[in-house]
């Protein structure tokens, strides 16, 4: 049986019940990204950017689906803690796909600033999510979308309107609850409007010790003169993969700083599909990943030039050991009359175990002549003989081992804004090249 | 100087010196949008002329167009070929008929009607055995095409120490110096000849670096590859001259399938140049190559070539389709392989001269200035496949786009999980003149050993106004402004030229885009 | 302290010390001259634990111990200390890492606490002061944009960070001025004790005219040829090491 089939065929049977525990902007494009779906059929590797993923065989396993939205009863708080000392955070919780509601502190927010579950504010604000949903993440072109289209039944939403500052990090973690092996649609839809600004932490924990297959489809829409800083942490286990579809579409003089991270993880595929809309937006996309024993990263980015004096910047850097796999793919395109564009593109791997392999493409498309592009990429091992000085002034060969690659991840850590993240980051990823850490920091499940 | 005097008349346009006339012929709407004022000079560009889109009146035999197993036959039949070459022609057709024609590159390619060619066209007729022995043999009218395009076919003529093998059309007309070469053990003919005189060696390379199934247009060469050249170069023999190949297209609606087999014995040296022109027609050329080089134990080979087939006419109408697939095999230790082109003509160039380096220790370069202007597309570049351990691989690739054309890089590395100590380093650079063209580049990297340091950079500019002011403060024009600016960012490449085609080579950049930017 | 006995070592398969013979004892400074290719850095680097550089034949006694069995890092904390002449550059590693990551690998190595951070910055900022490096050095990378003086005294100040018993010199007066000289011999000449010994490795007369070396010897091609008091750098700063040679084959 293919993989696509067990989709169509829950589709067909389930419509009612999917739609039943919806809301109905949601259910709208529901039709369209089946046919899609149908005809798109899971990509293959012939696929230009899904190379390096198979995705049909992360999806041909028999998971759950809960789409009778069984509530989970589970208190957050009392399955996770998640400390970063010193960042004090509005923090908000989504267990699996669904919103949490019930447990929610006194946050409070300024004034007009919504976070809260995607199905609820598709069902106050109809005309608001509609004109925003589905808008970016086009079904037609990548068949996780689709696919995520055709199930999503909630997820998160957050707006934050014109001239208002959000000083305090919003904090969504995301937990993946089962008892059984769960497949979960989430969708995410942020609208940061004019001269707004925000700055949104995501973490990924995967609470129970089964099999989940999470797909996430964001679309994030950044107002003129707007700021937003994205920060994305996945600290799941081996038996999780995570399919993300970012969509990001900037307007004139707006900003994004996002970060995702992978400290742990079983197969991660993230793309990240950001456009340049408004004359003199700037993207600044930092990827870190540290993996190991058989897992896989994937990050596949776009980066779409279409209006003047803009700027990008890439810089995702890779430690592989074991026989990791990881691949990284990066496509600038700067289109034509996106003239004065400033475009930058880097990506460095380090392979510290004979099994690890390591995939790296960058692209430059350019059809504009006033431009200035560059993209590095490497692929390398330790530095022989900086390891040698380490080791003459008495550090073994595995401490010297460890301070390289501190070093390496350093750098994409260094960039973090956000002080007390940094320093729980750089604390984490210290944890996790000495092997200290083996699950999610914060996880108080599964001793 | 045979390569000089080539190289010194292929200015590939002409550059229209008074810019008036070139505006009163121009197109009216062009001249009303200010902002095209700085694009003047990228507009003359559009009506410089190809020197060499001259053709010739030679006798030709032509067979009809279109392509069947009987054309296979007869081509092979022409060329009194023995029964083993037929059935490796058979099967790379037969195989060939199975397959579409790719699409994944960065080309838009017009539709080939391979029925509407001629596969075999000789402009040698009433000769036997396909080449003239002598030169009273050979056509004059023959002789006075190859003088124009700077190709004495007189020993005595040549200046410095270069041998030619010169084809036209399906044929190769004349090879030089032979019997020096063959002094020293040396073979230099075309690939017709070694078909009959030195089958056990073709027969143990032909296809052997390219398979016939390698791709499409490897397919239809196999099948029905006219001429080119063969070099053998015996074990410790360094090879005493440049040897050349310089391949013409005439006859009209013909393709050519030049095949190409050089062989590099244990401790051998050959450095190997090759030139290529062809007439101005409307209607596109086909030129779909194989070229095979095998380097064995401490040999070393040097390729260059200086392609400047017709690139089609400032509306893109016409030109040569080059669609090329070059590879080397370094099979021995400490072998060595380096690639040098200088890409100005053909309106599509599809051609990625590759190194498959199997021997420990073994090196590969390769060295690339690609030009496009008009409406030429290139998607041109290399892939370097590490086998060996201690493999090291070098890709310097300088692209040049103007006019409206499309350039793109398009290179792989892999490093193969026993490549022990591999390591590559790439760098491809981009200039654009104008902004109506596009520079691209793709470059993968599949690294599966992790011993292995692989470096790729790459960057995207413009000569800035700065740059050109400060040349002209200094009282330097803008025209030999760009000439040096783009004559230093391809310096790396064209210093790996052998002298004479170096020194040509870099007044070739200078001519084709002299004035492109304003 | 160090007893060396007819070492041979080769690099990439060529033969390039042919049977050294030298002795230091507790308190010694042995200089080590010698024309390019002569094997002084090699040397120096064998001692160390390059393992760039194979042993072919020999022994080498370090305080009792075999040196030659011991890793690396084993040796450093046994308390040898090579100063690179290229020190290397390593981006993204801080020298306040660094150096702490090094301290406390030698505590750990004889049994003790790690330092306590206050401690140890304390004793970065008085250890600073022996070669006049600046604060800014403890957060840049190490040697990472570093001059070629700054380099130098970088490693004099690990030196003293590291205070090893025997220290290996190799060229430290390369490409120093006058006054970078004069601090980094300095500095060193702060760090001696009775206890402490040196191998200084250098082609020229004026970094011994501050360190005062107690025997001199001169090394060609991979043996040393002659030994003597500190006149005999004297009279190869005159003579050259021509002088040597014709000296030998009229022998």
């Amino acid at each position: 049986m293919n993989s696509e089939r067990q989709y169509k065929e829950i589709f067909t049977e389930c419509r009612e019940m999917i739609d039943s525990h919806s809301a109905a902007v949601l259910n709208m494009l529901r039709e369209k990204a089946f046919e899609d779906f149908s005809r798109l059929g899971f990509p293959t590797q012939k696929v230009e950017r899904y190379k390096y993923t198979d995705v049909a065989s992360a999806f041909k396993p028999d998971y759950g689906l809960n789409l009778n939205r069984l509530d989970f009863s589970v208190d957050p708080y009392e399955a996770f803690r998640c400390d970063v000392p010193n960042l004090s955070t509005s923090l908000y919780f989504i267990i699996n796909d669904a919103f949490c509601q019930k447990v929610l502190p006194p946050v409070t927010l300024p004034e007009g600033v919504i976070v809260c579950s995607l199905k609820q504010a598709a069902e106050e604000y109809p005309e608001k999510v509609s004109s925003y949903y589905g808008q970016l993440a086009h079904t037609e072109e990548d068949a996780v979308s689709a696919l995520n289209t055709m199930f999503v039944q909630d997820g998160l939403f957050i707006y934050i309107p014109r001239n208002v500052v959000v000083e305090r990090t919003i904090q969504v973690v995301n937990i993946l609850r089962s008892n059984v092996d769960l497949m979960v649609n989430r969708r995410v839809l942020i609208i940061i409007e004019e001269n707004a600004q925000a700055r949104l932490l995501f973490c990924d924990h995967a609470a129970d010790d089964h099999h989940f297959l999470s797909t996430q489809v964001a679309e994030v829409f950044i107002g003129e003169n707007a700021c937003l800083e994205l920060y994305e942490l996945e600290e799941t286990h081996v038996k999780n993969s995570r399919f993300s579809n970012l969509y990001v579409d900037l307007q004139r003089y707006s900003m994004l700083r996002h970060f995702n991270v992978t400290l742990h993880n079983g197969l991660t595929r993230n793309r990240t599909d950001v456009t340049l809309s408004g004359e003199g937006a700037e993207a600044n996309l930092y990827g870190c990943v540290t993996t190991d024993k058989q897992q896989r990263v994937d990050n596949n980015t776009l980066i779409d030039h279409r209006a003047e004096y803009c700027r990008s910047n890439q810089l995702y850097k890779y430690v592989l050991d074991d026989e990791a796999v990881g691949a990284f793919a990066g496509r600038i395109l700067v289109r034509e009359g996106a003239q004065h564009t400033v475009s930058e593109e880097r990506n460095a791997n380090l392979c510290s175990a004979g099994g690890a392999h390591m995939y790296s493409q960058p692209m430059l498309e350019i059809y504009a002549d006033d431009v200035k592009c560059s993209h590095g990429s490497t692929v390398g091992q330790m530095n022989e003989q900086a390891l040698f000085y380490m080791q003459q002034r008495g550090i073994s060969r595995e401490e010297a081992h460890m301070l390289l690659k501190f070093a390496f991840a350093g750098e994409v850590i260094d960039a973090i804004g956000l002080e007390a993240l940094r320093d729980r980051l750089h604390y984490l990823v210290e944890k996790r090249f000495r092997g200290e850490l083996s699950r999610c920091s914060g996880c108080k499940l599964c001793k | 100087m045979i390569i000089s005097e080539l190289m010194g008349h292929s200015s590939l346009w002409i550059y229209v010196r008074d810019m008036k006339e070139i505006d009163k012929k121009e197109n009216k709407k062009d001249k009303t949008a200010p902002g095209e004022e700085k694009n003047q000079f990228v507009r003359e560009v559009a009506h410089k002329k190809y020197e060499y889109g001259f053709s010739s009146n030679v006798q030709t035999e032509i067979i009809g167009c279109g392509l069947n197993e009987d054309v296979v036959r007869l081509i092979s039949a022409k060329k009194e070929e023995p029964e083993w070459m037929l059935d490796f022609r058979l099967r790379a057709f037969r195989y060939w008929q199975t397959q579409e024609q790719p699409s994944w590159a960065h080309l838009r390619m017009p539709e080939i009607d391979y029925q509407a060619i001629s596969y075999y066209a000789d402009p040698t007729k009433g000769n036997k055995k396909g080449g003239p022995s002598s030169l009273d043999e050979i056509d004059p009218e023959l002789m006075k095409t190859f003088d124009k395009l700077g190709i004495p076919l007189e020993e005595r003529l040549a200046l410095s120490g270069t041998a030619v093998d010169a084809v036209m059309d399906s044929v190769s007309v004349k090879t030089t110096f032979k019997e020096k070469l063959s002094e020293r053990g040396i073979i230099f003919c075309s690939i017709s000849e070694a078909v009959r005189e030195y089958p056990d060696l073709v027969r143990q390379y032909l296809g052997s670096v390219v398979p016939y199934r390698d791709n499409y247009f490897a397919a239809l060469n196999s099948a029905v590859f006219s001429d080119g050249s063969f070099v053998y170069i015996p074990k410790g023999v360094r090879c005493p001259m440049e040897l050349s190949t310089y391949f013409r297209i005439n006859a009209r609606n013909t393709g050519q399938f030049e095949r190409t087999l050089i062989v590099c014995d244990d401790d051998g040296y050959v450095s190997y140049l090759e030139g290529c022109t062809a007439p101005m027609r409307d209607e596109n050329q086909l030129h779909a190559a194989i070229v095979e080089i095998v380097v064995n134990a401490n040999a070393e080979v040097k390729y260059s070539t200086v392609q400047n087939w017709y690139p089609g006419d400032a509306e893109g109408r016409g030109g040569v389709l080059n669609l090329v697939t070059k590879r080397g095999h370094l099979r021995g230790a400490n072998s060595k392989l380096s690639w040098t082109q200088v890409e100005t003509g053909s309106a599509i160039t599809w051609k990625y001269p590759s190194c498959i380096l199997g021997g420990d220790n073994s090196q590969a370069e390769f060295y690339s200035v690609a030009v496009t202007n008009n409406y030429q597309q290139a998607d041109t570049g290399t892939k370097m496949i590490h086998l060996g351990r201690n493999t090291k691989s070098t890709i310097i690739s300088k692209g040049i786009s103007a006019g409206k054309s499309q350039n793109s890089y398009r290179g792989l590395v892999r490093v193969s999980p026993k490549a022990e100590g591999a390591r590559n380093y790439s760098s491809c650079d981009s200039l654009l003149l104008g902004n109506e063209c596009g520079a691209h580049t793709f470059p993968y990297m599949d690294v599966h050993n992790h011993t292995a340091i692989v470096e790729h950079e790459a960057t995207t500019s413009k000569i800035s106004e700065e740059q050109l002011f400060y040349c002209s403060q200094r009282g330097i024009p803008a025209e030999e402004a760009v000439g040096l600016i783009v004559n230093g960012y391809a310096k790396d490449v064209i210093n790996k030229l052998p002298m004479e085609f170096a020194v040509e080579a870099q007044k070739l950049l200078n001519v084709s885009l002299e004035g492109t930017v304003g | 302290m160090l007893r060396i006995k007819d070492l041979h070592a080769a690099i990439n398969g060529k033969e390039i010390l042919k049977g050294i013979n030298l002795e230091v004892n507790p308190g010694e400074i042995h200089a080590l001259m010698g024309q390019n290719g002569a094997g002084k850095s090699t040397l120096g680097n064998v001692l160390a634990g390059n393992p760039a550089y194979e042993v072919t034949g020999g022994s080498i006694i370090f305080n009792g111990k075999d040196l030659l069995a011991m890793k690396p890092e084993e040796r450093a904390n046994e308390g040898l200390f090579l100063s690179f002449q290229q020190p290397v550059e390593i981006p993204g590693v801080s020298m306040v890492n660094f150096m702490r990551a090094a301290i406390n690998s030698r505590r750990k190595y004889r049994g003790e606490e790690p330092m306590a951070a206050g401690d140890f910055l304390k004793m970065m900022r008085e250890k600073r002061k022996i070669v006049e490096l600046d604060s800014k050095l403890a957060n840049r990378s190490v040697n990472e944009g570093f001059s070629g003086g700054e380099k130098k005294r970088n490693e004099i100040f690990q030196m003293a960070m590291l205070e090893p018993t025997l220290s290996i010199l190799d060229e430290t007066d390369s490409g120093l001025d006058v006054d970078a000289l004069r601090i980094v011999a300095e500095g060193f000449n702060k760090l001696r004790t009775p206890e402490t010994s040196a191998l200084v490795i250098t082609h020229y007369q004026r970094l011994l005219d501050y360190l005062k070396p107690d025997v001199v010897h001169v090394l060609l091609d991979g043996r040393i040829v002659k030994t003597g008091g500190p006149q005999l750098a004297t009279e190869i700063e005159e003579k050259g090491f021509d002088w040597i040679k014709t000296g030998l084959s009229a022998i």
